[in-house]
């Protein structure tokens, strides 16, 4: 993406402490924000907080709390909760979930972010189909379960962008003859 | 052309927009640490990824047409 004002004019550097950037970074995984907060860049973590988890709950809400969720059988490979684990806590039921489903017992909160049940493969007749709890959803939602797959991926892509600038500070691109390295004490400096 | 923009008023096109703020928002964010230069980065590359989805919408719409 062109981008030509990314260099900082000398009078606009500020400092910035960037504390632990290894548990700001944890705690920026663990909910989108947090670390920015942790390092005192209250403006910011607020912007992440609500851009992201604003797209997460937007996009749960589109699937009726069931597009979050982890499940790895023949017939689904949930591979989209990779992504969606990147927003940290908020996507953790889902792993509770599909431990308890598993186990064989009752989900919790009325199967929210709890994997689909019986679920058979494309190939399967539409007599076993009507047992298939994800073709179910994706009845009842039509395109609202992909989208709401999207946003709930997207945010989780989104925060991993808000963790590498917890843990490093604003990528700005400086010209190589201007850029030296970090000062020990963890501050950079950036526009 | 004008139908089919017509249409997308009505169809989940709209739901792009909240993702576009979000996405231009974050990436700003990750460039600057200022709100000003961060709104400024957001708006940019929100103009940015519009022209880049028409762009692709006028290919797959002549595209469509040629079929």
């Amino acid at each position: 993406m062109p981008d030509e004002n990314n260099s900082p004019a000398a009078d606009d550097v500020i400092e910035i402490d960037l504390r632990n950037p290894v548990v700001a970074g944890v705690w920026a995984w663990l909910w989108p924000g947090a670390g920015h907060i942790y390092q005192r860049r209250y403006a910011k973590g607020i912007l992440f907080m609500a851009c992201i988890l604003g797209t997460w709950v937007f996009g749960l809400g589109l699937g009726s709390g069931h597009v979050v969720y982890a499940s790895w059988t023949a017939n689904d490979h949930r591979w989209h909760y990779l992504c969606q684990l990147g927003v940290g806590a908020p996507a953790f039921p889902a792993i509770v979930q599909s431990r308890r489903v598993r186990d064989n017992k009752e989900p919790l909160l009325n199967g929210f972010m709890a994997p689909p049940r019986n679920v058979v493969s494309d190939s399967a007749s539409s007599w076993e189909l009507q047992d298939d709890e994800l073709a179910q959803w994706h009845l009842r939602y039509h395109t609202f379960f992909e989208l709401g797959t999207l946003y709930t991926m997207i945010a989780g892509l989104l925060n991993i962008l808000a963790i590498y600038d917890a843990c490093s500070g604003p990528m700005i691109l400086v010209p190589e003859d201007q850029s030296e390295k970090p000062p020990p004490d963890g501050k950079k400096k950036s526009g | 052309m004008f139908e089919l923009l017509a249409a997308a008023v009505h169809n989940r096109l709209w739901y792009a927009i909240p993702l576009i703020v979000a996405v231009s928002l974050v990436y700003g964010a990750t460039r600057h640490e200022l709100m000003g230069p961060i709104l400024n980065n957001a708006l940019r590359a929100a103009v940015w990824i519009v022209s880049f989805m028409s762009i692709i919408f006028g290919i797959l719409y002549v595209i469509s047409w040629a079929i």
